[in-house]
């Protein structure tokens, strides 16, 4: 590493710093991209499996080669702008959709060294970041001058606007018991505790005395998504395709690669501050990057899991299933766990 | 001039000229759009005065939350330009005394050193983070207005409630256990008619 280091140094000079940045930066984002191209293929193949169907197996040995095949085409195709739509907006809208999606990434953590940013508000930037994913739907759906893409933005702004607030309050109590917007910190945080000692580090991670708050999260992140059984954005069934109707080409694909970016994301941040990250479920194994990317792997896999399962939610029943059950327990679990913390019985000091 | 002083006119170059569309761009959503990149960069400009919590709280709060609904109402309304254009000369008087009464007090802001008004040169030490420090300062010293504020944004929570609420509508709940005990009599007629012929 060290090598590396002076090797730099010697050829980019001053610049090193923002060069080494710059590689750090792809070495995150095509391990994402790639990412994303074999979850697409991952959930076809697991959906194909849980409906009794074989899923993609033409390209390449088990239909290993079919997201890229898929990518190729996307690239190829024309990218249609509709008349009458606004065209600047229209453009822009997919960029802001992915940037937010990447740029989230810049501080999350992968093991106790292994981050771009290690910075003090870790947190409150993921929640910032991500809170601007809406613009890429909603302008979409106003620039492209049509019914169906309109109506699925209003759908969409409506439903990340309410979830994020349950999402937030999740994140407030994580908050209260690591004391710390970190995502290091939070981690390390839950490598202690009664259980940890005794070599049983998995009961002492946040989703056990988090339990209703790990629920809230999870299925509020769906939500937030815009992923099955709660895609009423897309709705195929009511509004063709939602907000990206008009979409075609490398734009659509745009904001194909930053929902499932996002889903990874989500997976990271669940694993982070519920799953205990690097953290090694048991004593007599080592921590490592490894445990981070199963742990990762069975979050996106229970997505997957949820689109095969539940049928899609009416909008009412979302509205009201985020309002009235999701927002006052998040209410009355921050005041349990505030109670608690002031206790005697307070395991988190 | 270094790398710092070039963000700042960067990210000010921006800002300014976000802030000159946002009143001048006539479709209003492209007015909510510049308005939403000009909260951007202001967030950024904080950062860079290493004040992180209040860069990110801006972006959170206005970028994240409030321009997302403000443009969800502008992108519904149907308004005509030329009917906005018409008060121009009436209001400019008034927008034009509010817009000095602003710039005076930039200027005094700016040039607190010319005017002796004692300006703050806090330093802050490395290590320290302003999330805690605010956090610990809301609920000591300021604890009382803290809480003042959140009552005041209670009662417009309430008060934007009370000024939409339109009454109750007629309940159209339906009772599924009175729908599954439900007779084909008790819904359908069938009359005996003639056959009518001509």
């Amino acid at each position: 590493m060290d090598a590396l280091m002076n090797f730099g140094q010697g050829i980019f000079g001053g610049a090193w710093p923002a060069v080494w940045t710059l590689i750090k930066i792809v070495l995150i984002v095509a391990p994402l991209m790639l990412g994303v191209a074999y979850l697409t293929y991952f959930e076809r193949k697991v959906i194909g499996f849980m409906q009794v169907r074989i899923g993609p197996n033409r390209v390449g040995p088990w239909g290993l080669i079919q997201p890229i095949a898929d990518g190729l085409k996307l690239l190829l195709k024309e990218i249609i702008v509709p008349s009458g739509s606004s065209k600047a907006v229209f453009v822009i809208a997919p960029m802001l959709a992915i940037a937010p999606a990447l740029a989230a990434w810049a501080v999350i953590p992968f093991t106790d060294t292994l981050v771009l940013a290690n910075i003090d508000a870790s947190l409150l930037y993921i929640l910032a970041i991500t809170s601007m994913g809406v613009y890429g739907v909603i302008l979409s759906g106003w620039a492209s001058n049509s019914k169906y893409a309109f109506l699925g933005a209003m759908r969409s702004a409506a439903q990340m606007v309410s979830y994020e607030i349950a999402m937030g309050f999740a994140l407030i109590t994580v908050l209260m018991i690591a004391g710390t917007l970190n995502f290091i910190d939070i981690v390390e945080g839950q490598n202690k505790g009664m259980f940890a000692d005794m070599g049983l580090g998995f009961l002492s991670w946040n989703w056990l005395p988090l339990l209703p708050m790990f629920l809230v999260y999870l299925i509020s992140g769906t939500a937030e998504l815009n992923r099955a059984p709660f895609d009423i954005a897309e709705g195929e069934s009511e509004i063709v395709a939602g907000f990206h109707v008009e979409y075609s080409g490398m734009a659509f694909a745009l904001f194909f690669l930053a929902e499932y970016a996002n889903m990874i994301l989500v997976a990271a941040l669940t694993s982070i501050l519920f799953l205990g990250g690097w953290l090694s479920p048991v004593g007599f194994l080592p921590d490592g990057i490894w445990w981070m990317f199963a742990k990762m792997s069975f979050v996106l896999f229970l997505f997957l899991w949820f689109r095969a399962t539940f049928p899609r939610y009416r909008y009412d029943l979302l509205m009201r299933l985020g309002w009235k059950v999701f927002l006052p327990l998040c209410f009355f679990w921050v005041i349990i766990v505030g109670a608690w913390m002031i206790s005697p019985l307070n395991i988190w000091n | 001039m270094d790398f710092q002083t070039a963000v700042f006119f960067f990210l000010s170059a921006i800002l300014v000229f976000a802030a000159l569309r946002v009143i001048t761009a006539r479709n209003p959503v492209y007015a909510a759009l510049h308005l939403m990149l000009a909260f951007f960069t202001t967030g950024g400009l904080w950062l860079m005065l290493q004040a992180e919590f209040l860069g990110i709280a801006l972006i959170v709060v206005y970028v994240g939350a409030v321009m997302v609904l403000f443009l969800f109402v502008v992108m519904m309304l149907d308004i005509n330009i030329d009917r906005i254009r018409e008060g121009f000369w009436r209001y400019l008087p008034l927008g034009a005394v509010l817009g000095l009464v602003m710039v005076l007090e930039m200027g005094l802001v700016l040039g607190s050193k010319y005017f002796q008004v004692p300006i703050s040169e806090v330093v802050v030490p490395a290590g320290v983070s302003n999330t805690k420090e605010i956090g610990a300062l809301l609920v000591t010293d300021y604890v009382f207005p803290f809480e003042l504020a959140a009552v005041i944004l209670l009662v417009g929570m309430i008060a934007a409630v009370v000024l939409t609420f339109r009454g109750r509508k007629a309940s159209k709940i339906s009772n599924p256990n009175t729908q599954v005990f439900v007779k084909a009599k008790d819904r359908v007629r069938v009359l005996q008619m003639p056959v009518e012929k001509d």
